[in-house]
């Protein structure tokens, strides 16, 4: 798992990589914004926004809240008990795990249909 | 469409995971047990590890190996099976180190999708804390940098900006 967390690492210096993305980390760093707050602040669209925060927080440096309409983006990692953050980590490790096995799945499924027309094994 | 993935610390020395998938048994089984299958999922691209190798002789005794490269260093991941229930049950070790769990999943079909349930049997509650509290820390790590980063860019941007 220590070594889960250090491919982490990877992601949060892939996600420091980018010049707007480590704007938006300074400008979190004084106070939280909104995803609209940010795009007019960075000059870019709604959608290029949304993906810069996605990555940011993918690689756990920020977290965001949707209420009502406005999702507000927050420094850091959800200010949950650690170990809850940790099994949250852990969690999302094992379901993108399972998203891949679940096309792999899906392929055997669609083999057995077209092989099952020719032959049967 | 896209099932839950659960995970719960059952006790002080257990974790379990669990998941629908959206097929009949015999082929999730099938894709946890054949190399050139298992090895097209186990490795998620948000890992940011590649799978070098993946050896598994799945049957009671059999062993596995896993190697990973992450960056410029290579881990490895291996140990034994200890039980091996086709369609059902897959038990195996984790010997990477002393403190590595014991795996079981149980495989359940239910109207053409499988219930996945996989439990973590950890040696002591300090091996479970430390498997969890290596990753926090890792992360704690991550954030002292990013810290530091945001110094530099606040001293910088502030040079820029009035």
């Amino acid at each position: 798992m220590v070594q889960y967390a250090q491919a982490r690492l990877d992601h949060a210096f892939a996600a420091l990589s980018d010049a707007t993305r480590r704007g938006v980390l300074e400008r979190l760093g004084r106070s939280d914004a909104s995803i609209t707050d940010l795009a007019e602040k960075f000059h870019m669209t709604l959608t290029g926004m949304k993906k810069h925060v996605g990555v940011l927080e993918q690689a756990g440096l920020v977290t965001t809240e949707k209420t009502g309409r406005v999702r507000t983006c927050t420094l850091g990692p959800r200010r949950l008990e650690q170990e809850t953050a940790w099994l949250e980590r852990y969690r999302q490790l094992w379901d993108a795990r399972f998203d891949e096995l679940d096309k792999v799945v899906n392929e055997l499924k669609r083999k057995e249909k077209t092989d099952g027309r020719n032959d049967k094994e | 469409m896209k099932n839950r993935t659960t995970v719960e610390r059952k006790s002080e020395r257990e974790l379990v995971v669990t998941r629908t998938i959206n097929g009949p048994v015999r082929l999730v089984f099938e894709a946890w047990t054949k190399p050139e299958l298992f090895r097209q999922w186990w490795v998620p691209k948000s890992l940011g590890m590649s799978l070098l190798s993946c050896e598994m002789d799945v049957r009671v005794g059999g062993r596995y190996r896993l190697e990973f490269a992450h960056g410029d260093s290579q881990l490895a991941f291996f140990g034994t099976y200890r039980e091996v229930t086709p369609h059902s049950r897959l038990v195996w070790t984790n010997e990477e180190s002393d403190e590595g769990p014991v795996t079981t999943v149980t495989f359940a079909e239910k109207g053409g999708k499988t219930l996945l349930v996989m439990h973590e049997l950890y040696p002591s509650k300090e091996a479970l804390d430390a498997a969890g509290t290596g990753a926090a820390d890792a992360m704690a790590e991550t954030f002292e940098q990013l810290d530091e980063l945001l110094v530099t860019l606040a001293a910088s941007s502030g040079r820029r900006e009035t």
